[in-house]
């Protein structure tokens, strides 16, 4: 299991801010979590729905040459999901399929905010990794 | 000091109009001395993206539930926590909060187990107070701390546990879950997984309203007399009855008890707060299947 570039400074940055201040960090991700393109914006069938998250947070994955493509869009009234998705978006938008699927899955554990969230609100960043992986597999 | 109650005629007939404000109150009333408004969300984020002028947030679960035991804070540390936002014992306390306040009747219901007076819900919650483009504000609140005291947790009156269940068995209990719930065709609420039971079901007897028939579509509560006609009229409760809601882990009900205690008057409902993650999951308690009371 190995980590990208891009989600150990996502680690560093939480990591180097005190507990009050990472809760900011997270809505500044939720702002940040880019908007669907009209191919899905226009066609939520095509999305999967994540299951484990307690707000509707939909995603869809393509795989274009061995690099992958992430779709993630969760509404507004939920910036927890849409946090997580964003994170995960940053994380893994643009990698090979190899780094994806070698992603480490304690990830959510490593960002330094279960305890500001509540260990029960992680589950839904969990799932999301793991439908990620398992259409990146499919797609591959 | 407590800040004088709404006299609003659209909570004519509820038991007790004085537990409820409306968004036009609560704007107009910003800022006085002896009102401390409080949002309690669902989404632990929600509260930073934006929040009524002056409001401070209190989380269920990393503020008002134990983080070891699975209980609600003791006398000391709920002490520590109001004196942190600022609240008085004397204050009055308005709490909103996201999914048609849910949290917020949580919050409220854990307030009166440490018996705090006067706590109001802002009927409509987050929803209606955005809906209606009022001011929302990212600036940190002022707060002055306060020296909130270490009072005595009184739980018996409003709250049930596995063993009160058990001994109450026949008499009335509210399940205020989804059908899909209720039945045991899912153990876990629509979009919950994480909160589930080993087993699905209801406790025997229960009568299945879930908890959103006591709201608008806004998520306004209804009216005095259509939540007679839903919980009197229709379910056969009675204002002196001995009636425990459950859910699956007290937020739902904490919603239907606050409808039967405040708009409706009834005088004995208690709130299982294990509810169905609890029951659901322990060894050998009656569980009914189905759409039957049983």
């Amino acid at each position: 299991m190995s980590i990208t570039a891009q989600a150990q400074s996502v680690i560093d940055d939480l990591a180097s801010i005190d507990e009050g201040a990472r809760l900011e960090v997270l809505v500044e991700f939720a702002e940040a979590l880019p908007e669907l393109p009209p191919r899905y914006a226009d066609h939520p069938d095509l999305l999967e729905r994540v299951e484990e998250c307690q707000s509707p947070v939909y995603l869809f994955v393509e795989v274009t040459e061995g690099k992958v493509a992430l779709f993630l869009t969760a509404p507004k009234e939920a910036p927890t999901t849409r946090s997580f998705a964003s994170i995960l978006h940053q994380s893994l938008d643009g990698q090979d399929v190899a780094t994806v699927l070698d992603f480490d899955n304690e990830f959510p554990e490593r960002l330094g905010i279960t305890k500001l969230v509540s260990p029960l609100r992680m589950r839904g960043i969990r799932g999301m990794l793991a439908r990620i992986k398992r259409q990146v597999k499919e797609k591959a | 000091m407590p800040v004088p109650i709404e006299q609003n005629p659209d909570f004519t007939g509820y038991a007790h109009p004085e537990v409820l404000v409306s968004t036009q109150w609560l704007q107009d009333n910003l800022g006085k001395p002896g009102l401390v408004v409080v949002e309690s969300d669902e989404d632990v984020l929600l509260y930073a993206t934006g929040h009524i002028p002056g409001a401070v947030k209190i989380d269920w679960h990393t503020d008002l539930n134990d983080p070891i035991v699975r209980d609600y804070l003791q006398g000391p540390a709920f002490a520590k926590l109001l004196s942190s936002r600022g609240i008085n014992r004397d204050d009055t306390v308005v709490i909103y909060g996201d999914n048609k306040n849910w949290w917020a009747c949580y919050a409220l219901w854990v307030f009166k187990l440490f018996g705090h007076k006067d706590v109001r819900i802002l009927d409509g919650g987050r929803e209606v107070w955005l809906a209606e483009n009022r001011p929302v504000t990212t600036d940190a609140s002022v707060i002055t701390p306060s020296n909130y005291p270490v009072l005595e947790r009184n739980d018996a009156p409003i709250r049930a546990f596995r063993d009160d269940v058990l001994a109450h068995l026949g008499r009335p209990l509210v399940d205020v879950r989804s059908p899909q719930e209720y039945t045991g065709e899912r153990t876990h609420m629509p979009n919950y997984p994480e909160e589930g039971a080993l087993r699905g079901g209801h406790i025997p007897g229960a009568a299945s309203v879930p908890w959103s028939r006591a709201t608008q579509e806004n998520g306004k509560f209804k009216s005095h007399a259509d939540l007679v006609a839903l919980y009197q009229e229709e379910q056969q409760l009675n204002p002196e009855d001995d009636i425990i809601a459950y859910c699956r882990i007290g937020e739902r009900s904490s919603h239907t008890w606050f409808v039967l205690t405040y708009l409706l008057g009834f005088s004995n409902v208690r709130n299982y707060d294990g509810s169905w993650t609890e029951w659901g999951s322990l060894v050998r308690v009656p569980i009914v299947t189905g759409a039957e009371r049983g």
